[in-house]
């Protein structure tokens, strides 16, 4: 008999084993995996030798400590990624085992800590977004956004959908993986659009763009109503404390990604996608939706999922989508978030980082050599901006580093010499200063 | 408790309700760089969000209040069936928290992201080596888009081929929703496979199904039943010899690890839930993490991005590279990498022995509850099982009594259900699916209370029927919630 | 009580003729009761040709969802506007208030095709369903 692995995960004894092997009929444990063909049975598999928690703990210490990371030194990366103030209160209210190890509430008796989370998420994205109603959240904003131009297919029954060229090009990425699939068309329009044919079942706008300027969503919205489609804007969430809501401008679905509210960056995931849209259309929701409801047989109120006919574990091969799994407990993060920072507290934060990234902008500009905005130069935007240099992307982006600043983004692909700073309210003047005295130490060298 | 609301105060105090304007949960420093010139009004908002005024403390508790109506894994035996609700370790928290991991931006430049990228290196190799596969994309976000990400790559291998024709995908009749779901999301057409009386798949009838149309089948092993199919390896051959690929919906993987490699017995790809096989935590619906592993077909065309290593004079260096005709990103980013270090962690801490032991007493505890409930409660099917088992409620029917109600009878004795009305397949099915997490007690326990409850069922249905009364709340009117759909709060 | 001014179909629907061509449709006690609580009707739209034993929409219960098949071939011409805010009046007035649609058949002769009250009335006690 194979000799036990002892471990805290694993409570079992031997005699344990042994009386349940007794119970259950064989000799020993092998004897229950007799249907795997024996040529099969028992690989030769080699993983690394197993580790007490001591070690485990100085292993992956020493293998974090080969990264830089923000905080490490001082970041001006945005890019859909972004580096937010989080109070503690977050993770010390997620990290509860309640939350953290509980599963989908299908059980809502004894869920209601996970429903009643995600219904105040599902209010807040609302009152954000100023739309009717919003899911429980999608994997993240990108696909989200892929979720909606589906969503807008089924409800328009057309198979086009048209896409701003100023979006992002992971979110364009993920829409291609999606939607092409689907026999759904995407043709992408640039900012200067002002006529779309007739057969587009959508819009898709970003708001602020990829490279952090605001679209004129006003006309945009007209254009893709004059031939029936409809507009779908996807959100940063902490420009909205600032911005007006895509609602003032009919948007009809609204996406976006939440990690901007409450979530560590955790180089690049996990993060929650927010999907929110009018009341007619709620029967074409993807995702999980929490409504609220009474006792069948007493008088208190409580959270159900709900409208679950639209989903995989019943309509299956017609669901709305494949979804099952998606992120509660970022969502939940987000609540708290947004109930920590209250309606002030999240006007303060778009303030603080329009303000410092303006102040960036106008420092930088004023050096010789550099350019800010170059490809859009009378365009409002909100707390990213474009940069060229005297020097080569990739020369500026190390220099900046060997100076302990962690740079730009390179955006070469859509502007000349092109790298997209970022600036939030973590970034105090001190390091916007430094890094403006960097940037001018370059330009001689 | 003595409830002491102001009359008139709403049954359920929410967020907004405990608002008062002018509370503050959080200060932000001041503006530290002079004022910029503001945006014209057209774009800025007219007044500020109706989002709740709160005090720190006021959210604390409120969401303290909240977690405490909630079994978990952490407080409760949770024996849902193809979810394997194990312990999800607490070093796997500290670890992911690590400021290097934490703080990482994902646009990081990758020579300053070495750690990371090192960390999800070997977890694709670990994956690989676990399922015998030759490649792994860790991108995938969740089981069901690894699915999605899987049945793409079975696409894209056809097209390759000159195949386009080939666009049915064959599905057994026990499959969880989210495989013809993803299958239909890729463009195909489904068509199912029965099941025959053992619980494996009609071979005869899928012989029939595999004609020149066939793109490939996904297939669930161990299968939603709780049973290693002994027919696998034909069907494999079968569905080969179609022409088709075949997908392996990895869910139920911690019946085997380190037992069989999925390779070996004939798929072409896998998707394993690391929020399920390898511990880390569900978090009341995610996050979750669906990563592929693929043969070498399918190796062109994984989800990109993928992390490749290279040599150099300074050692080894780890890169993001995207796959020659990769079906495309999946997410904006790399994958949930909070969710790949925990797992990671939990296959570093166990080691090949240590997961075999985890495979050994998940199948083990399985078939203990089995053998110990066979004698008052119908077995779905009569034959040892896997990780999991599936009962039917079908003869307390003439009581009465369903499976929903046994289920939540359980809650009253302070245990989650088990996954209820699933597979489809079987009348009134509640799957138990233990772990190896508990220990025997437990699961004495838990023997002790399904009898109590059978015999509940001859004597006492309306016990039954009427429960829980000790949860949190009572069961809910669903039907009201979806006739007339309340989804919000409007502040 | 299955009312005996109506048509009836194995599908368990029901069609009541209002005048010459001109038909009210719905599902019948039997089918409200398999169906459980009715939570959503999808129909066709006004305008829309239906055709006498294919799939014309679904009924929506909490968990699961059922197609509703045509008894009769024609145009929709008024669809019960009632039902998207009461569904449940198809569980409480079944061949009344929880009408359906109403038809403009593309003939009459298409009537003989079905079951009278008395008939399907046997096919339920028959146990065939």
């Amino acid at each position: 008999m194979v000799k036990n692995f002892v471990h805290s995960y694993i409570p079992h004894t031997d005699s344990e084993r042994r009386e349940m092997l007794d119970v259950v009929g064989v000799n020993q444990i092998e004897d229950l995996f007799l249907e795997i063909p024996e040529k099969y049975r028992d690989p030769n598999i080699t993983l690394p030798s197993p580790l007490t928690e001591m070690e485990l703990l100085q292993e992956l210490e020493s293998l974090s400590a080969k990264n830089v990371q923000v905080g490490k030194m001082p970041s001006f990366l945005g890019g859909g990624a972004y580096s937010h103030f989080i109070p503690s209160v977050v993770a010390s209210l997620t990290s509860r085992g309640e939350f953290l190890t509980s599963y989908t509430p299908y059980q809502p008796e004894v869920s209601q800590g996970t429903l009643q989370a995600t219904y105040e998420f599902q209010s807040m994205m609302c009152e954000l977004t100023g739309m009717d109603v919003a899911n429980a959240g999608m994997y993240d904003g990108a696909t989200a956004f892929a979720e909606a131009a589906l969503m807008a297919c089924r409800l328009t029954k057309r198979y086009r959908v048209y896409v701003m060229d100023s979006i992002s090009s992971h979110y364009l990425a993920v829409l291609r993986t999606y939607l092409l699939p689907q026999s759904v068309e995407i043709v992408i329009v640039s900012d200067y659009i002002n006529e779309i044919d007739g057969d587009a079942a959508c819009l898709l706008v970003q708001y602020p763009n990829a490279l952090g300027v605001i679209p004129d969503l006003a006309s945009l919205g007209k254009l893709i109503h004059s031939v029936d489609g409809l507009f779908v804007v996807n959100v940063y969430p902490v420009a909205l404390g600032m911005l007006k809501p895509p609602s003032e401008y009919e948007a009809d679905i609204v996406t976006g990604e939440c990690q901007s509210l409450g979530i560590p960056l955790s180089f690049g995931g996990p993060y929650v996608g927010m999907f929110a849209c009018r009341n007619e259309h709620i029967r074409q929701l993807p995702g999980r939706i929490v409504g609220k409801t009474n006792e069948s047989h007493g008088d208190r109120d409580g959270f159900v999922l709900t409208l679950q006919t639209r989903e995989q574990h019943i309509r299956r091969e017609n669901a709305t989508s494949n979804i099952c799994t998606s992120e509660a407990l970022i969502a939940t993060a987000v609540a708290i978030h947004l109930a920590l920072l209250g309606p002030r507290g999240l006007r303060q934060v778009a303030q603080l980082c329009y303000n410092k990234a303006h102040y960036a902008a106008r420092c930088i500009s004023e050096l010789p050599g550099y350019y800010i905005n170059p490809h859009a130069p009378d365009k409002y935007w909100f707390n990213e901006f474009v940069v060229t240099g005297p020097k080569s992307v990739d020369v500026l982006q190390k220099n900046l580093f060997d100076q302990g600043i962690i740079g730009g983004i390179n955006v070469t692909d859509r502007v000349k010499g092109g790298l997209l700073f970022c600036v939030t309210e973590i970034n105090s003047k001190q390091e916007i200063d430094n890094l403006v005295i960097a940037l001018n130490n370059m330009k001689e060298s | 408790m003595v409830d002491v609301s102001p009359l008139n105060s709403p049954k359920l105090k929410m967020l907004g309700h405990l608002s008062v304007p002018g509370r503050a949960g959080v200060q932000l420093p001041s503006l530290d760089v002079p004022e910029q010139e503001a945006l014209p009004e057209e774009f800025l908002r007219e007044c500020d969000t109706r989002l709740p005024e709160l005090s720190e403390l006021d959210v604390v508790r409120y969401f303290t209040n909240l977690s405490q109506k909630n079994f978990s894994v952490d407080t409760n035996f949770y024996p849902l069936g193809s979810c394997t609700m194990k312990y999800n370790p607490k070093i796997n928290d500290v670890i992911a928290s690590l400021p290097g991991f934490a703080k990482l931006h994902p646009l990081q430049d990758t020579n300053f992201a070495q750690g990371s990228l090192e960390l999800m290196y070997e977890l694709q190799s670990s994956l690989m080596e676990l399922t015998g596969f030759a490649g792994s994309s860790l991108a995938t976000l969740a089981g069901a888009q690894g699915e999605l990400a899987g049945v793409l790559m079975i696409k894209a291998y056809h097209e390759s081929n000159g195949d386009s024709q080939r666009n049915l995908i064959l599905i057994p009749d026990s499959a969880h929703g989210t495989n013809p779901a993803s299958a239909s999301m890729a463009g195909f057409s489904v068509a199912t496979i029965p099941s025959d009386s053992n619980g494996n798949m009609d071979v005869q009838a899928l012989r029939i199904l595999a004609k020149e149309n066939l793109a490939g089948a996904m297939i669930t092993l161990p299968s939603t039943l709780g049973l290693f199919d002994t027919s696998i390896v034909e069907i494999c051959k079968i569905i080969h010899e179609a022409g088709g690929l075949i997908y392996c919906d990895g869910a139920n993987m911690n019946a085997i690890l380190g037992r069989a490699r999925l390779f070996d017995l004939g798929f072409d790809v896998v998707h394993l839930n690391l929020h399920k096989t390898l511990s880390t935590p569900h978090g009341g619906g995610g996050p979750g993490s669906g990563p592929v592993c693929v043969s070498e077909k399918l190796l062109p065309f994984l989800p990109s991005p993928i992390v490749k290593k290279s040599s150099n004079l300074e050692g080894s260096i780890y890169n993001f590279v995207d796959p020659v005709d990769s079906i495309g990103k999946v997410a904006a980013f790399h994958g949930n990498f909070g969710v790949l270090v925990r797992a990671y962690a939990f296959v570093r801490a166990l080691g090949l022995s240590g997961l075999r032991q985890v495979s050994g007493d998940a199948v083990l505890n399985a078939n203990y509850i089995l053998s110990s409930l066979k004698d008052v409660y119908k077995v779905a099917f009569d034959r040892k099982c896997m990780h999991e088992l599936v009962l039917s409620l079908s003869p307390q029917k003439s009581k009465g009594v369903k499976a929903i109600d046994v289920s939540k009878r359980l809650i009253d004795y302070g245990v989650h259900p088990p996954t209820m009305y699933f597979p489809l397949i079987v009348e009134e099915a509640l799957m138990i699916e233990p772990t190896e997490s508990e220990n025997k007690q437990t699961l004495d326990i838990f023997i002790d209370i399904m009898r109590k409850i059978a015999i509940e069922c001859e004597e006492n249905p309306d016990l039954i029927l009427s429960s829980p009364v000790y949860a949190p709340i009572g069961r809910l009117d669903e039907v009201m919630a979806a006739r007339r759909p309340d989804l919000r709060q409007v502040y | 009580m299955i009312p005996t001014d109506c048509y009836y179909t194995k599908e368990h629907e029901w069609v009541r003729v209002e005048d010459a061509t001109l038909v009210v449709i719905g599902i019948t006690d039997f089918a409200q009761d398999q169906l459980g609580d009715v939570i959503y009707v999808n129909l066709p739209e006004n305008g829309s040709e239906i055709n006498q034993s294919a799939q014309m929409g679904e009924a929506e219960s909490v968990k699961a969802v059922s197609d509703l098949f045509s008894p009769v071939t024609g145009t929709v011409v008024e669809v019960n506007g009632n039902l998207q805010d009461a569904p449940e009046l198809v569980n409480r007035d079944p061949y009344g208030d929880g009408w359906m649609l109403k038809v403009e058949l593309s003939s009459v002769e298409q009537l003989a095709n079905l079951l009278s009250a008395d008939q399907y009335g046997k096919y339920l006690d028959s146990g065939e369903h």
